[in-house]
């Protein structure tokens, strides 16, 4: 199977993130720094089967966002986000 | 959208199972008493837990199925047979069984009529499931936003929800529903019989001068064929909104 069917989009991580931010943010809108393109997360790129969660642009496919869970702590590691705007 | 009651950080939350309900032979719908359930925009879902004996966790997302109006939170679940979770909604809980759940989640895949429309809705099998949600959600508050639903099934039996969107349909309120078969047809089916593409969105969409509102909820692999096709059709990118289920969904 290839990654492309298993991609899914920004709703998936709407669970997530809405355990760490207090704003609902699949329509928090972010600027992609690879190809400056702005989406709401809702719509961007996502892959759960990676040992973490993995967002990417929906244009040009640059990592905005890693997301990995241990000891039920998070971490997110912003890659190329410009900003993100809620 | 009302946007101060989505605030909050989510928090995981027991509900009740108070009724099971078979829509077709492999998609089940659950009734969930939801104790302080904040309410829910149409097309928003929820996050689902199962926690196993030996500690051992797992979680999928499941598409809210009723309209907000509605006391109590249906969710609409096709079972499939490699699932870790969806195996379990499907064939085992009972009423009364408690499910760990978080939720409302999300805010840029939803619609209530104050959006507006016109509305078009694409489905492909339980991609019905939000878009359901936001047709009682019409129909409940009475609204007359035009509005299509092109809906995918296998064959006739697979198709979720089908009395009822015959109903809703029947009310002649701006409603169209536009069924297609992809796998078998019944004598006399007179519905579209194949794959969603380009022509046959060309002939259910609205114009794209109308400048519709469009979601579109299936298979990764549907929803991405769908959406590509209406952008070259003319629509809108932003204007289509998109949720993909992923190969399985789980």
């Amino acid at each position: 199977m290839g990654n492309a069917e298993l991609r899914v989009d920004g709703n998936a991580v709407g669970g997530v993130l809405g355990e760490i931010f207090v704003h609902e943010m699949t329509s928090a809108r972010v600027k992609c720094e690879g190809c400056s393109a702005i989406e709401p997360l809702g719509a961007e790129h996502v892959y759960m089967q990676a040992p973490g969660i993995v967002v990417r642009c929906c244009h040009c496919e640059s990592v905005l966002l890693v997301i990995t869970q241990r000891d039920g702590s998070y971490m997110i590691g912003f890659q190329q986000i410009a900003w993100l705007e809620t | 959208m009302a946007r101060a009651a989505l605030l909050g950080r989510l928090n995981w939350t027991l509900g009740e199972v108070v009724e099971l309900i078979d829509e077709t032979p492999r998609v089940r719908s659950i009734v969930l008493d939801v104790p302080e359930w904040p309410g829910h925009l149409p097309g928003q879902h929820v996050d689902i837990r199962l926690t196993a004996a030996d500690g051992y966790q797992a979680q999928r997302s499941y598409s809210i199925a009723s309209a907000p109006e509605n006391d109590r939170v249906m969710l609409t679940v096709e079972g499939l047979p490699d699932g870790e979770v969806s195996p379990y909604l499907v064939d085992e809980l009972r009423p009364g069984d408690k499910l760990e759940l978080r939720g409302p989640i999300g805010g840029y895949f939803a619609w209530d009529a104050r959006l507006g429309g016109p509305l078009f809705l694409v489905a492909g099998g339980s991609g019905i499931v939000p878009l359901m949600s936001m047709l009682r959600h019409r129909a409940v508050t009475e609204s007359s936003v035009p509005s299509r639903l092109l809906n995918s099934s296998r064959t006739r039996q697979d198709i979720i929800f089908r009395e009822e969107l015959e109903h809703l349909a029947a009310r002649a309120d701006g409603l169209d529903v536009f069924h297609t078969l992809t796998r078998r047809q019944p004598d006399g089916w007179d519905g579209y019989a194949r794959r969603v593409d380009a022509q046959l969105l060309a002939e259910t969409a609205w114009p794209p001068a109308s400048m519709p509102l469009t979601y579109v909820c299936g298979p990764t692999s549907f929803v991405e064929t769908v959406a590509n096709a209406l952008v070259l059709l003319g629509h809108e990118a932003r204007r289509v909104k998109t949720e993909r289920f992923g190969p399985t969904g789980g």
